[in-house]
């Protein structure tokens, strides 16, 4: 998948559509698509294999929140950098890592992302432009200065996209790294996937603003709050936002409304919210969204987008069969890696 | 001898490490206005492990109390509210995440009573989930009570028991100085005999586990439990060992270990923390410097966590903490080499 083309100018061939859809072309919308896809397949499977006692520990999926992982990182090209979260297998896949690869990570083997050794919570992938995914809430986006601060030392033009939560948003780190990048006019764009909850608090218990995308005002930069489940919105929104950080005026934070169908984590009993609540959501799945959106104005056909689909199911199957079969790292391999030689 | 145990004489039931602390907080806050829990998703959530459970139904949100996720806001929350006049009781999620904490808790909880010339006081207690074992990953499977223990000013208990675990958190809350409690994870569900009343357990106490005489085993936390089940094994090989489960960390009761020491001449320590600068080295440094020294017939011997981070997958996680089977092999290698 490498189509990554965001055409402007070819929206003019499809007057009937909103401008965020028509801005993508077919094979972008093809290959977001099959993203998505991956995502939520990915996500199905990593569920699959924890029910059948394949992994221990515990992880974060994002099913319900494919939209914002992959519209957010379609203007991104390739050697731009991303930072991502606990919840951050959609981000990975998103920015195009091999899911036979996450899933060995995932199976703690040997030939996974980080050897086994980090897990669905560490994953990393970092000649394919992702710095990591994150244990800690908020841990990537003081790091997303940084690279910020490389990439301007460097002048070699790349952008770095740091995704987090509604909840990270009350770290001091996000405080601090905000006002960091605002005062230094860093190319970063700072994603915040608000998802409604922390772990279990609601961000209106847990935030006096009404949007996350309101803080952006404290430190000088544009905020925008989008439809986190619409991808055309998403990915208008983050096109704006990396051309600004590329162009050398600073950084941009976009928020993405969303939502998570699932549980925070394996031990989620879902006390703090209503069945109701997740069905209203469940009604916005955003690869629906766009799918209905494209039969509407005749740019797919139902068979084509099905294949997408069964292509994207096939792909995760195999990834599985390749990451079971893969060997365990070695205990005498136990510190390795801890310091660089 | 201060080993003891105190046993309440009243209704004695099973309970699990989690509804022992749970039991624990909720006779708090009955007897003492003061006392107010808080920190992340320890509301109608429960805890992360469960701990504070249907507290919220009981006592309502204003005294169990969900935070916005802001360690170093909520340690330092606890900390002003301690000195004027309230005694919280803090939840950090998981032990690792107090690494986001330290500066209220080294710079003001700890020095505050000191640098104000005793004229204030913090009684203030930290509750830390810690350990490896959950496969839980480097970021969320720290034992980091070794850090807190070289501040003075601060208390560090590892209760290893459901049964010190109630006592030792109310005689924490009781306490007029910030405590933290490290409860290991892979403890929470473990069951053990709990009163029904609300007792303490002193806090600088150890507590011998099973006596011996031919080697002391000293371990901490789950180590204490690991090296009971050790010295069940090591029996049956006819090496009697004694168990220390050190219970405190700061204060430590090195009167107890020294005291077994001088019997058994043998001494392995046992701990999850990393090996290096741990526990273990002060333990066998107070040893080193004190006139128990002469009785030791081999030298002392550290179990502690690789100098690796906590992998992930689960074969390397076993192998970065000692597991049972590495303390059985030390203890009957030193009590070995201590006959040669
Ligand atoms: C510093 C820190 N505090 C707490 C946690 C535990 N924790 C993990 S995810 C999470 C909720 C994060 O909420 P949000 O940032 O909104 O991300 P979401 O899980 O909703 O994707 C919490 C409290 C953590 N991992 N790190
Ligand atoms: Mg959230």
């Amino acid at each position: 998948m490498s189509a990554r083309k965001t055409d402007d100018t070819s929206g003019a061939q499809r007057p009937n559509q909103r401008p965020e859809l028509a801005a993508l072309d077919d094979e972008t919308i093809a290959g977001a698509l099959t993203r998505m896809h991956l995502i939520r397949k990915f996500e199905e499977a990593a569920e699959a294999s924890y029910m059948r006692g394949l992994i221990h520990g515990t992880m974060h999926l994002s099913i319900g929140q494919e939209a914002s992982a992959v519209g957010a990182t379609l203007p991104l090209e390739a050697h731009d950098y991303i930072l991502s979260t606990h919840r951050g297998h959609g981000h990975c896949i998103a920015r195009g890592a091999e899911p036979k690869l996450m899933f060995a990570e995932f199976f703690g083997k040997e030939t996974g992302y980080c050897k086994g050794r980090g897990g669905s919570m560490h994953i990393a992938d970092v000649e394919g432009g992702n710095l990591g995914a994150n244990g800690i809430v908020g841990g990537g986006l003081p790091i997303a200065v940084g690279v910020g601060m490389s990439i301007k030392a460097q002048k070699n033009g790349r952008v770095c996209m740091v995704f987090f939560g509604d909840g990270a948003s009350n770290e001091g780190a996000f405080h601090e790294a905000l006002n960091m990048a605002s005062i230094w006019k860093l190319p970063v764009v700072f994603v915040c996937e608000n998802n409604k909850y922390g772990m279990s608090m609601d961000i209106s218990r847990a935030m006096a603003v009404a949007n996350v995308a309101d803080r952006a005002a404290a430190y000088a930069m544009p905020g925008h709050s989008v439809d986190g489940n619409d991808l055309a919105g998403v990915a208008a929104v983050a096109r704006e936002a990396v051309a600004r950080a590329r162009s050398g005026e600073g950084p941009s934070l976009i928020e993405c409304k969303t939502y998570r169908w699932r549980g925070h984590s394996k031990s989620d009993r879902n006390l703090y919210r209503s069945k109701e609540e997740i069905e209203e959501w469940r009604l916005q799945d955003p690869i629906r969204r766009l799918e209905d959106e494209l039969k509407a104005h005749d740019r797919f056909d139902a068979p084509s987008l099905m294949k997408l689909e069964e292509d994207a199911q096939r792909e995760i199957d195999t990834a599985v069969e390749f990451a079971r079969t893969c060997p365990d790292p070695d205990p005498k391999d136990l510190t390795r890696d801890v310091y660089a030689i | 001898m201060p080993s003891e145990t105190l046993e309440a004489t009243g209704d004695v039931r099973e309970l699990s490490y989690a509804e022992a602390v749970r039991e624990a907080l909720g006779q708090a806050m009955e007897a003492d206005e003061r006392v107010f829990l808080f920190g992340e998703d320890v509301g109608v959530y429960g805890g992360a492990f469960g701990v504070s459970g249907d507290l919220v139904h009981r006592f309502g949100k204003e005294r169990v109390i969900d935070t916005p996720i802001s360690e170093l806001g909520i340690a330092g929350a606890a900390v002003g509210a301690a000195i004027t006049g309230m005694r919280p009781v803090l939840e950090i999620q998981f032990s690792d995440f107090v690494t986001l904490a330290m500066e209220q808790l080294v710079n003001q909880a700890a020095k505050i009573r000191f640098m104000f010339g005793g004229k204030a006081s913090v009684p203030m207690v930290v509750r830390l989930p810690g350990g490896s074992g959950t496969g839980a990953a480097a970021q969320h499977s720290q034992s980091l009570e070794a850090w807190f223990a070289h501040v003075p000013g601060l208390k560090v208990l590892q209760p290893s028991t459901p049964h010190d675990a109630k006592g030792m958190l109310l005689a924490a809350i009781d306490d007029p100085n910030p405590v933290l409690i490290f409860e290991h994870k892979l403890l929470y569900k473990t069951k053990g005999h709990v009163p029904a009343e609300a007792y303490r357990v002193p806090i600088g106490q150890a507590a011998i586990r099973r006596e011996g005489r031919d080697i002391t085993i000293v371990g901490s936390s789950i180590m204490a439990r690991k090296a009971e089940a050790a010295a069940e094994r090591l029996a049956g090989d006819g090496i009697s060992a004694e168990v220390i489960d050190l219970r405190s960390i700061r204060p430590i009761d090195f009167t107890t270990i020294a005291e077994s020491v001088r019997k058994t001449h043998r001494l392995l320590v046992v701990y999850e923390g990393v090996k290096t600068m741990g526990i273990g080295a002060e333990i066998s440094a107070m040893i080193a410097e004190s006139e128990v020294f002469d009785f030791l017939d081999a030298p002392i011997i550290r179990l502690g966590g690789a100098d690796s981070p906590i992998p992930y997958n689960p074969v390397l996680e076993k192998a970065a903490v000692p597991q049972e089977d590495d303390i059985v092999t030390a203890a009957a290698n030193l009590v070995r080499r201590g006959e040669a």
